[in-house]
């Protein structure tokens, strides 16, 4: 239910300072591409870019930027441009980020800026990768309510709490920069990895399914939540913000105490 | 040639093209292609909410809830269909739920609901809490949970193929009347596989259009990069014709300078909008409702606003959106991440900083027009067997000439619905449709002509100069000036895009090649959307001319039809044939449009 406040004033002083600032700086940068094409050569390589760029830009404006007024061959996914659609993870300065979310400004522009495909999965032309490896573990962990019982005339009911257990991972935009941060998925491609393990927690959490031993049983596999090494790389890799690292030890909790 | 072949081929896999697929998937030899990836679709993008008369708060019913939407949409409604909507929106809405949706609950436990723009308790009386959803991310729980049922249900999928042609075959036929006419059919779909640069010939029985809309017309823009109108374009190169295309909403809060949607259940959840004068000033505008009136009067009176000296900023060019009165808790639970968008991309702190804010190009009211069984029309009456759409690049009309905030996550849940039954069960009785001799012609033709041309223009360089002067002349405001300017930069631009050159030569994941296939069906719909309002001498919804600033309904209130037609010209544009098409009236009668 939403709160009922007092009715807004009709007129109210503003701050000075409301709407912020004034007008947007500019300052150039040097973009590092990692470029792969096997059409041309077998061999990666990098390519160096300069830009002057705005405040307000981002990565993704930088290689826009440069697909659009110097090198229309460079590739790279992406589609809404804010952080919601999850097509243009990549790994910036050496991290795992959304590249439209990513402002300039907030990296050390006195140095070049490297941009590379996110690891782990096949590279297929300078910043794509094959994300098929990584839809095939999502697709194991059943990642869709199994509820028991009959189904109900209406909807389900759910406590708030109990909707509020599983909402971090419900969050997930399958970006696969988690998964692809790492080190364990790095060196064996087999295991489910974090986003997997993610999206079976947002529904064995979730007080409407009932398939929540069965996704535990998955997970307890050689190539399950017992290969993660708990070394934060993807909590902190993720756009979104969602507790990882705690979502596994809950999954492996879970499997200790068959108690969900 | 590659050719595959389906029962049903469903071409875009957002919520619309998911939610046709859970349906047709179950019936009939279904395969979806989409020219990402199923959840990069941009319903993902959706935030406050999705509208149904559950009366789970307070009182509502559908009737209501139709009534809303055929006044919200200025009278251009379709009545039969809002009303087929408004009513199936309650087992939408649960449909959502048993497939996982996790919606906000209220402390019974009952799927919440909260108020949007336009949406009234008994007519107009006052606003009601219709919309449900899932904090402000409610459109990414509808794709995860419809893409998480595709997987469920071993939903086909052909990510990255672009579709970029739809075989149509005309066969001669006669009316009832004896007059003689050509009947279209649909034999399948021709597309292009990103990765590897091939063409792939998709025979099918039937086939269904959810491909989205074409926001990348304009330079702000809520948007997608990939929404490009690529279905629209495609219908209309094959005779089909598009419905009410003059009519595009801007969303009012979009970021200021970059677009980014800010949900109206901002709003809805006690946010209002004030000018450089601190001053709440929807209450001049719209003094029942206030800062919950519909999105086309809220986005013409903040750019009236700004053009009569009362925006902010060092150009004062935006107004602001204030939720500072609010508590953060309450804002943290139900809008998370608009505040966290205003923190990432203008430095902006909602909790104690009011969000400087502007309208974005969001959502094209016009399309592929359909009946409310989705079928799609080669004319007023005449259907397209094997042919259906849903979703923005459907026009079936339910959202008139301004679209009621949540009604489009309804729209795609319903209709997509529709579809996806319709296509399947018409695969079940229907024959393949031969298909036409060497299908891949126009689409070979198509590319061979972009990657061969050794011109000086780049692409990217028209698209901005499209963007800017939509945005300039085409937007809120319109004038016939403003409009024949446009269209006169558009064929400058037509010409310059014969020029146009394509740096990446190479087969795979060549983005280069489709930004440029792209950029032409951006040209070809902002020439339907201009002409379109440069004929409509009135002002209904989403379309507003200053210089006919009344809404005219002895000449206007029907929907218009642009036709590709070699033969004819519409407002002195070569090539658009522009006819009429009534709409249907059930229990409404028009009246002034106040809130």
């Amino acid at each position: 239910m939403s709160t009922s406040t007092a009715e807004p004033a009709s007129k109210v002083e503003l701050p000075a300072s409301a709407g912020g600032g004034g007008e947007i700086p500019s300052f150039d940068i040097t973009l590092r591409v990692r470029r792969y094409n096997p059409e041309v050569s077998e061999e990666a390589h990098w390519d160096d870019f300069t830009l002057t760029m705005y405040g307000t830009d981002r990565v993704l404006d930088a290689l826009h930027k440069v697909k659009w007024e110097h090198d229309g061959s460079l590739s790279f996914r992406r589609s809404c441009a804010h952080g919601i659609c999850g097509s243009d993870a990549m790994r910036i300065n050496g991290r795992n980020r959304l590249a439209c979310k990513t402002l300039l400004k907030d990296l050390d522009t006195s140095k070049p800026i490297t941009v590379e495909p996110i690891k782990g999965l096949p590279v297929e032309k300078d910043l794509i990768v094959d994300m098929e490896p990584f839809f095939q573990s999502y697709r194991e962990v059943m990642p869709f309510l199994i509820p028991g019982g009959h189904e109900p005339t209406k909807e389900r009911l759910q406590t708030i709490e109990d909707r509020a257990r599983f909402d971090d991972t419900t969050k997930c935009i399958l970006c696969a920069a988690c998964t692809s941060s790492c080190p364990v998925f790095w060196t064996d491609g087999q295991y489910f990895g974090p986003a997997a393990i993610v999206n079976a927690h947002r529904f064995i959490f979730d007080s409407r399914d009932d398939a929540g031993d069965m996704r535990l049983e998955i997970l307890n596999d050689k190539e399950g939540v017992w290969r993660c090494r708990t070394t934060f790389n993807c909590s902190e890799a993720c756009p979104r913000g969602i507790q990882i690292t705690q979502a596994i030890a809950e999954v492996k909790q879970a499997i200790l105490s068959r108690n969900i | 040639m590659q050719v595959h072949k389906y029962d049903v081929v469903i071409v875009g896999a957002g919520g619309a093209g998911m939610r046709a697929a859970i349906e047709s998937g179950q019936r009939a030899r279904t395969a979806v292609l989409t020219k990402l990836y199923p959840t990069r679709s941009h319903t993902g993008a959706a935030q406050g909410g999705m509208c149904a008369a559950l009366a789970n708060v307070e009182e509502d019913n559908w009737e209501w809830h139709t009534f809303d939407t055929v006044k919200g949409g200025d009278y251009l409604v379709d009545q039969d269909a809002a009303e087929v909507m408004a009513k199936e929106a309650i087992d939408a809405v649960l449909d959502l739920e048993k497939m996982g949706l996790p919606f906000n609950r209220t402390p019974e436990g009952r799927i919440d609901q909260r108020r949007f723009g336009g949406h009234t308790r008994d007519h107009g009386k006052a606003p009601v809490r219709r919309a449900c959803y899932a904090a402000d991310r409610t459109g990414h729980m509808i794709l995860q949970t419809l893409y998480q049922n595709c997987v469920k249900h071993n939903v086909e999928f052909y990510n990255e193929y672009y579709v970029l042609d739809l075989l149509v075959v005309e066969e001669d036929a006669v009316r009832e009347d004896g007059t003689a006419y050509k009947q279209k059919r649909v034999a399948g779909v021709v597309s292009y596989d990103l990765a590897t640069g091939e063409l792939h010939v998709f025979q099918a029985k039937s086939v269904v259009f959810a491909s989205g809309g074409a926001g990348k017309v304009f330079k702000t823009t809520s948007n997608a990069h990939t929404l490009t109108g690529d279905g629209m374009g495609i219908a209309f190169r094959r005779g089909i014709p598009l419905e009410d295309m003059e009519f595009f909403q801007f969303h009012p809060t979009g970021l200021a300078g970059l677009g980014i949607l800010l949900t109206e259940g901002a709003r809805g959840e006690g946010a209002i909008l004030r000018n450089s004068e601190g001053e709440r000033f929807m209450e001049r505008y719209a003094p029942t409702i206030k800062d919950l009136a519909p999105r086309d009067i809220v986005a013409r009176a903040m750019a009236n606003e700004v053009r009569e000296g009362r925006g902010c900023g060092p150009h004062k060019d935006y107004v602001l959106l204030d939720l500072t009165h609010l508590e953060p808790a309450h804002i943290e639970a139900k809008l998370p991440d608009i505040t966290e968008f205003a923190r990432t991309y203008l430095g902006v702190e909602p909790f104690t900083e009011p969000v400087p804010v502007f309208p974005t190009a969001h959502y094209a009211m016009g399309g592929i027009p359909t009946n409310i069984q989705t079928q799609v029309l080669q004319d007023n009456d005449t259907v397209i067997p094997g042919l259906f759409a849903a979703g923005e690049v459907a026009c079936v009309s339910v959202h008139g000439s301004n679209r009621l905030g949540t009604n489009s996550l309804l729209d795609i849940n319903v209709f997509g619905k529709r579809a996806g039954v319709a296509a399947a069960e018409y695969s079940k009785t229907a024959d393949y449709v031969e298909l036409p001799e060497d299908p891949e012609n126009r689409v070979r033709g198509l590319l061979g002509g972009l990657l061969e041309s050794n011109g000086s223009e780049r692409v990217a360089q028209i698209r901005k100069e499209l963007q800017d002067t939509m945005d300039a002349n085409m937007q809120v405001f319109r004038t016939k000036e403003s409009l024949e300017r446009v269209l006169s930069d558009i064929a400058s631009f037509e010409e310059r895009y014969k020029n146009v050159t394509v740096q990446d030569k190479g087969k795979r994941f060549n983005l280069d090649l489709l930004e440029a296939v792209e950029l032409g069906f951006l040209l070809e719909l902002a020439k339907v959307m201009t002409v379109g309002a440069l004929h409509r001498e009135e002002s209904r919804g989403g379309h507003y001319r200053e210089d006919f600033p009344d809404r005219d309904d002895e000449k206007f209130m029907k929907h218009s039809m642009a036709y590709q037609d070699s033969s004819a010209s519409t407002e002195h544009v070569a090539g658009i044939r522009l006819e009429t098409k009534p709409v249907i009236f059930t229990r409404y009668e028009p009246m002034e449009r106040k809130y």
